[in-house]
């Protein structure tokens, strides 16, 4: 890759960057002015014009979400530990479960195997919200309405998430497993100590596909929670923003702390989350 | 072959009935490492396939006891419920709409970046928009195509003079597709464009060699001969991955223009499947609304793999 890409400096080049800068200030405007936004005291977000960016920068926004909202009935930040808790739970829950699984199929290849992975890709087209209903009775069956498990053990079965550790497992070369179970060692053991430290850009990507799904669902804490103190920040979220203008400010302080952890996990894992979806096709 | 030969010159004495035994032992474990997925797959998606199926060929709205309907929901829904049809259309005109574009452009803008310098920068640039909160996001976009004056959009547009009145985006049933495609868009270049990025920088370099041995003069005659038919597999994933999330549009839809929207306007499969379950508990007849869904999605799945195969390649 390293000879494509020096930086070819001629007419056609120069209208290529030139286009695509103008595009990626396109795309971020919404998030900078959400930024901004958390950011202007109380007269600003009043102004006629509305101006863009902020002129003196203020963290009050924040404060108040903190401070007054917390004399509500349900404090902000319980809606936030509400997130990190179930969040957290799913994402381990979810790596643990699909790591495992796909290693099976890929590696073990007891009989079977293939039709568990062709039921996999199947999945791929199953979409939850279409099938809400019948998870949603699922659910009750299981006596999970209105507790935390509602949140946590229906986002673990992501087919997309197994489809991707099978795929980037297929690399990890037959002849170590052997040689492995050679030595005496049982499955789990291999599974543990030579299959997923190989996988670990695959599981990364778990990790930050399916903390970003989790943490910005809503759908969740909508159907299975009657119980206000359980539910989730993307439902502390749309109420306050039902709260008209004079709650701007706060609303996008609480988009910004939404926004800002799925960002950030994102930049910790990126290179390892590239190398993995490069593992993604479907030779179908 | 080559691990029968290997176990026994590591243990010789090892008779064939203790290898069968080993065999067994390796597959039972591998049966219980599976098992905690396929349990959650089998509880969370398979089952809830076919109970849909099940309950929509039924009356059932939880109070009184299921009664069987034949075929009488999806003859209704087809052929006697308005509301469907409207649905039915918006959903096509958005899934036709944002499905192909969001797709060609994820390609085409990861195939430009994947030459550029800073790819880095720039995949974090585009990827963001789809890592952020839809419901978070919905707030700004709200404020920035607020209906009044004080939208930022609206304000620019009226300072430009290209408008004599605020236009009523969220509120206008002609402009609330477009809006919700518009976001849509913005937000979904997503997995579709980390999988082809990370494809693309997989593709092996002496193939654009070769090729240009063969005659290859441009960058697009490259991309159609070499780079195409390379990616394959990553387009079949995101042909899919889109074709699901663009049928069932309904989050965005339900936060920009509210439900019910001015209008039906932004009435998708899904927000009328959500009202029969959710509002009317009339479950049966939701079922059959969501089992059409996924029947939509499933044959566009099989066409997209016919579409994209590479299986007669190398």
């Amino acid at each position: 890759m390293t000879g494509r890409k020096k930086l070819k400096i001629s007419w056609g080049w120069f209208y290529t960057y030139f286009f695509m800068i103008l595009l990626v200030i396109f795309t971020a405007l919404p998030i900078v002015y959400m930024t901004a936004t958390s950011l202007k005291p109380l007269d600003e977000l009043f102004l006629y014009p509305p101006r863009y960016l902020v002129r003196r920068p203020t963290l009050k926004n924040f404060a108040e979400l903190m401070t007054t909202l917390d004399s509500q009935v349900v404090p902000f930040t319980r809606y936030l530990f509400n997130s990190i808790f179930t969040t957290a739970a799913t994402v381990a829950g979810t790596v643990a479960v699909c790591c495992l699984g796909a290693y099976a199929v890929e590696k073990v290849r007891m009989p079977g195997n293939k039709l568990i992975f062709n039921l996999v890709v199947a999945g791929l087209m199953f979409s939850p919200p279409a099938a809400q209903i019948p998870i949603y009775m699922a659910v009750s069956k299981l006596g999970m309405i209105n507790s935390y498990w509602s949140l946590i053990i229906p986002g673990m079965a992501a087919p997309m998430y197994f489809f991707l550790v099978k795929q980037f497992a297929a690399q990890i070369p037959d002849s170590m497993i052997e040689s492995a179970r050679i030595d005496g060692a049982g499955e789990f053991r291999i599974f543990a100590s030579i299959a997923m430290p190989m996988l670990k850009s695959v599981w990364s990507t778990v990790i930050v596909f399916s903390f970003i799904a989790n943490w910005n669902n809503s759908s969740g804490s909508i159907i299975y929670i009657t119980n206000q103190s359980m539910k989730t920040l993307p439902y502390a979220l749309s109420t306050i923003s039902d709260g008209g203008i004079a709650r701007a400010g706060a609303a996008a302080a609480a988009a910004v702390l939404t926004t800002f952890p799925t960002i950030i996990v994102y930049l910790l894992m990126q290179a390892r989350v590239l190398n993995t979806m490069a593992y993604a096709g479907i030779k179908g | 072959m080559k691990t029968a030969i290997n176990r026994r010159i590591h243990a010789p004495r090892l008779s064939a009935l203790s290898f069968r035994m080993l065999r067994y032992k390796r597959w039972l474990e591998g049966y219980i490492m599976v098992m905690p997925f396929l349990l959650l797959f089998a509880v969370f998606v398979v089952i809830p396939v076919i109970w849909g199926l099940v309950l929509s060929v039924t009356h059932y709205n939880i109070v009184q006891p299921m009664r069987f309907a034949g075929l009488s929901n999806y003859a209704e829904l087809i052929t006697n419920d308005d509301l469907f049809l409207t649905a039915f259309r918006n959903t096509v005109k958005f899934a036709i709409i944002a499905g192909p574009v969001g797709f060609m452009s994820s390609f085409l803008f990861a195939w430009v970046i994947n030459q550029l310098k800073f790819r880095n920068l720039f995949s974090l640039a585009f990827y963001a928009p789809s890592i952020v909160s839809g419901t978070a996001m919905s707030v700004i976009w709200l404020y920035l195509f607020s209906s009044d004056r004080y939208g930022m959009v609206n304000n620019l547009l009226l300072r430009l003079g290209f408008i004599r009145d605020p236009l009523l985006w969220t509120m206008d049933p002609q402009l609330i597709m477009p809006l919700i495609i518009l976001i849509t868009l913005w937000m979904s270049l997503g997995t579709g464009f980390l999988t082809n990025l990370a494809g693309l920088s997989n593709v092996n370099l002496e193939l654009y060699e070769a090729g240009a041995i063969d005659g290859i003069r441009n960058k697009f005659q490259e991309l159609w001969y070499i780079t195409y038919p390379q990616l394959k597999p990553q387009l079949l994933f995101n042909a899919i991955m889109s074709t699901v999330a663009s049928l069932n549009v309904y989050e965005i839809a339900v936060s920009v223009a509210g439900f019910p929207s001015p209008d039906y306007s932004a009435h998708t499969i899904v927000a009328h499947m959500y009202d029969y379950g959710f509002i009317r508990f009339e479950l049966g007849y939701a079922s059959s609304i969501a089992f059409l869904l996924f029947l939509m999605t499933f044959l566009l799945g099989r066409l997209f793999m016919k579409l994209f195969s590479s299986k007669d390649e190398i």
